[in-house]
């Protein structure tokens, strides 16, 4: 594997260091991302100060009383000093003083993320966590997706933020999208909530950061933030039943007639399984296994054939079609836009 | 009454044992309730298994040296991590201090054993027993199913991941028990400490003589007592939900995950301090000892390490920012943590305070220690950030945690245990280690540290999670990935060198002698290695630095002793 990249991989590598990361939390793109950054540069210039003050000394006295060859032998032992109450004391408060003031910023942060007024547009996503990918259900606008999700671009002059509501179907996770906001555990038996309010159009990228099992590593978040005339049509369009294209019949019914449907839902169709993510519109997403890799033609079939190609330890099973009835299918979800 | 230290007989040799069949040997180890044999053990050990979580740790920096890497898979990838976290905390960290403890606390204190000999092998052997077990997984992890796995749970196991329908098979019970009897070791020792060091203590030590060392092991002990009450019973919880049904975490059945992760980290954050009190009490041994000054301070440490351990009980929920404990609790647990730093920092200002003014000698030791003070700077500073609860909603679970607490557990912890081992090696075997060796290891290893774990926070700041297998190649964390995995192999050649310095040494070393840096404690008044019975005569001591006392008779500590402390009491004792 190392050889396999090679010297071209290795200029890749170079170069990726200076490209802007699509995850930074330095480049905060929504509300909650950008108080939390304003919060951290303070706390980075008053911990950046102690530990130029701290290590200076500690440089200082490392130099100046080392033990020297002109000591003579180090017979002489130093001035044993044992202790001096007001300097400790000194050393004592001054910490004391400077907690006191980070906290009280700290405090005004947590309180303006988590209390924070909910405007009455606001849209509501419920986010469900399951083993290894994202289900999001807009309960007011009747549409339910998986690992892309689609809120609107906010912005100042007409706020207009996302609430997620979470929890999981099955272990931890954790929904993280460096860019706009900081993370928020999903868990079973457990519902709670976090807002995004991305300030541009553009897609933002994270993924699940509480370790929930072998896939752990490729269940990731695209989160598409769209301008609210794209978002409407993007809603309209998620409304409308799957298309039933009579060329891919035969692919259509290889999934019908296959255990397909016991976890996944197709509306308009017998497909009403709820165990995997919702077909209903999969052709037109831009990716597949959450997030893996992209949707082509070729990634679904080798991804149908089994899944296990690009995330080991998926739980979908192999589904052992011929080569034949893979191609149907693929066609088949291919159509599914 | 002045300090009485009877000359022990000069030993320039180190006595002439026998030699003995290596059965005769191996029937001495298993057969001892000497303290010192019993500390060996515990380190040797933690050693052992120093390599192996090490070794894990090498294969997961291989396999995330460069994005979608297929040098392990997923499966053996998560079961590396958990093995790492889990033997590291519990088979390393806790054996090794507790190895030092046991074979320092009773020569610092002047007693000829532990207070409970016999307890004392009782919970070295079931400690001992738990990493076999846990290692044992490997063969019988899934039972029936033929081929072992290791556990793959995480080493704080959150559940409901732990529950039978998304952990088949017996490798979680493997993780379960092991804990548990390991439990049962770290109780039985810490109660050891404590009933050695209240009742055992040579005439003329008062508390307010006891060596810091000694002190900081009473607190980490008390700590010890605390925390594992409440993991032994989350996994007995769990074990019951496993297999007799009960639903505590069993989330599908109206159990409570988060109930878990309070259990988990009440016991877990006191056990980041049962770790890091330790380092702290041999800084505070070594680094006077190499300045040539006492301690500076010595009630204020005192005070920080009890407050330390006495705050460490209520900061436990920092671990749980983002698990939604609502505005409240992230409130509260931010200042709980945050005022952690104020002991903190005492000791760090008075180590500093004690280098000021000093000779200070850059032996190997030293330099690891001064490699700790720095270090431990940076791991307080970088714990300051994380304890801002919007902050940690970035940071926490990312590989910027990651990359802070190895700041503490090698940065610090190892660090000052490196420092511990080139400062009583010759205590322990009667031979030094080589200095040259030493201070190789010690600037091969500062290089792969920094490399490795200064540059791991970047990629946590730029987004990437922990305990991912691999990585998506777009997100920039390549260079970084590479780096801090190429750190990793020069800390793997450092500790080789270190494993070769400490055998060479034990066969070739230079004669140590009893005394070798010129110390102030007990133990240096015995032979090197001590005889069994520790000291002929139990001495008596009227100062925290006895030898001093014994080496400067125009400028005893005592003197100084009466000015500070309470002369009317002093007065009594006759001085």
């Amino acid at each position: 594997m190392f050889a396999s990249q090679g010297w071209s991989g290795f200029a890749a590598i170079i170069l990726s260091a200076f490209i802007a990361d699509p995850t930074n939390i330095f480049a905060p793109a929504g509300t909650p991302a950008r108080s939390i950054f304003s919060l951290s540069m303070l706390v980075l210039s008053i911990t950046a100060a102690i530990f130029l003050i701290v290590a200076g000394i500690l440089a200082y006295v490392l130099v100046r009383y080392r033990a020297r060859a002109s000591d003579g032998q180090g017979e002489q032992e130093p001035p044993q000093i044992y202790g001096s109450n007001q300097i400790e004391l000194s050393w004592t408060v001054i910490p004391i003083l400077i907690v006191v003031m980070l906290f009280l910023a700290t405090t005004r942060v947590i309180y303006t993320t988590e209390h924070a007024q909910r405007p009455a547009n606001a849209l509501d996503v419920t986010v469900v966590g399951h083993q290894f990918w994202w289900e999001y259900r807009y309960p007011q606008l009747g549409v339910v997706t998986a690992n892309e999700l689609h809120v609107p671009v906010s912005d100042h002059a007409h706020p207009l933020p996302s609430y997620l509501t979470m929890s999981s179907a099955d272990t931890d996770h954790s929904f993280w999208v460096p860019r706009l906001a900081g993370k928020m555990d999903l868990i079973p038996n457990k519902v709670n909530t976090m807002w995004i309010d991305p300030e541009t159009k553009g897609l933002y990228l994270g993924q699940c950061a509480q370790y929930c099992g072998v896939q752990h590593a490729k269940m990731l978040i695209r989160v598409y933030a769209d301008t609210p005339q794209e978002f409407t049509v993007w809603v309209e369009h998620q409304r409308q039943p799957a298309v039933d294209d009579p060329t891919v019949a035969v692919g259509r019914d290889v999934f019908m007639h296959n255990a397909c449907i016991s976890c996944h839902t197709i509306r308009g169709t017998v497909a009403t399984g709820r165990f995997g993510p919702d077909l209903t519109h999969v052709g037109g997403r831009e990716t597949i296994a959450s997030g893996s890799v992209p949707n082509t033609p070729a990634n679904l079939r080798e991804f149908i054939d089994d899944p296990a190609n690009f995330k080991p330890g998926a739980l979908m099973p192999p589904m052992h079609l011929d080569s034949h009835d893979l191609d149907a299918v693929t066609a088949y979800l291919t159509t599914l836009k | 009454m002045a300090t009485q230290i009877p000359v022990n007989e000069v030993h320039d040799q180190i006595a002439q044992v026998p030699r003995r069949l290596w059965l005769e040997v191996l029937h001495g180890c298993v057969t001892t309730v000497d303290h010192k044999k019993i500390g060996l053990m515990y380190i040797g050990y933690a050693l052992i298994f120093l390599v192996i979580a090490g070794f894990e740790a090498l294969l997961m920096r291989i396999q995330l040296a460069i994005p979608n890497n297929h040098f392990v898979s997923p499966e053996v990838f998560n079961g590396l991590f958990t093995m790492h976290g889990t033997t590291m905390v519990f088979f390393v960290g806790m054996p090794i201090l507790f190895g030092f403890g046991n074979y320092l606390i009773p020569l610092m204190i002047g007693a000829r054993d532990m207070a409970f000999p016999r307890l004392n092998a009782f919970s070295f052997w079931i400690s001992a027993f738990a990493g076999f077990l846990l290692y044992f997984s490997y063969i019988g992890g899934s039972g029936l199913y033929g081929a072992g796995s290791a556990p793959d749970v995480g080493w704080f196991a959150y559940a409901p991941l732990t529950a039978r329908v998304f952990s088949p098979g017996h490798s979680t019970d493997y993780w379960t028990l092991a804990l548990l009897l390991t439990g049962i070791g770290s109780i039985g020792t810490a109660l050891n400490i404590v009933a050695t060091i209240i009742c055992m203590r040579c005439p003329g030590m008062k508390m307010s003589r006891l060596p810091l060392l000694p002190w900081i092991y009473l607190v980490m002990s008390g700590l010890t007592f605390v925390a594992i009450g409440p993991l032994t019973a989350a996994q007995i919880m769990l074990m019951l939900d496993r297999y007799v049904g009960s639903h505590f975490f069993d989330t599908q059945a109206g159990g409570s995950a988060v109930l878990w992760m309070h259990f988990f980290w009440i016991f877990g954050h006191p056990e980041v301090y049962i770790l890091v009190l330790p380092a702290f009490a041999f800084a505070n041994e070594i680094i006077p000892v190499f300045s040539r000054k006492a301690i500076f301070g010595y009630p204020a440490m005192v005070a920080a390490s009890v407050g330390i351990g006495f705050i460490s009980l209520s900061v436990w929920a920092h671990h749980m920012f983002t698990v939604g404990l609502g505005p409240g609790g992230n409130t509260f647990f931010t200042l709980a943590t945050m005022i952690i730093s104020v002991p903190t920092g005492i000791k760090i200002f008075n180590w500093l305070a004690t280098l000021w003014g000093g000779k200070i000698q850059f032996t190997a030791s030293m330099m690891f220690a001064i490699g700790f003070l720095f270090q431990f700077l940076i791991a307080g500073l970088t714990g300051i950030m994380l304890s801002v609860a919007p902050f940690d909603w970035q940071l926490g679970n990312s590989y910027f945690v990651v990359a802070h607490f190895h700041y503490v557990l090698v940065g610090a912890i190892l660090f000052m245990i490196f420092s511990a081992f080139y400062y009583w090696f010759p205590k322990m075997t009667g031979r030094m280690l080589s200095e040259r060796l030493g201070k190789w290891h010690f600037w091969l290893f500062v290089i792969g540290f920094h490399l490795t774990f200064d540059l791991m926070h970047v990629p946590g700041l730029l987004g990437m999670p922990r305990r991912i297998y691999t990585y998506e190649a777009d997100r920039g964390w390549m260079i970084w990935n590479l780096l801090v995995s190429s750190g990793a192999i020069i800390q793997t050649v450092a500790t080789l060198l270190f494993v070769y310095n400490m055998v060479w040494s034990y066969f070739k070393g230079p004669i140590a002698g009893p005394d070798p840096w010129d110390a102030w404690t007990l133990e240096w008044s015995t032979p090197s290695p001590p005889p069994s019975y520790n000291f002929a005569e139990i001495p008596t001591v009227a100062s925290r630095r006895p030898l001093w006392d014994l080496k400067h008779p125009e400028d005893p500590d005592f003197d100084y002793e009466i000015e500070q402390g309470s002369p009317q009491q002093t007065k009594k004792e006759g001085a």
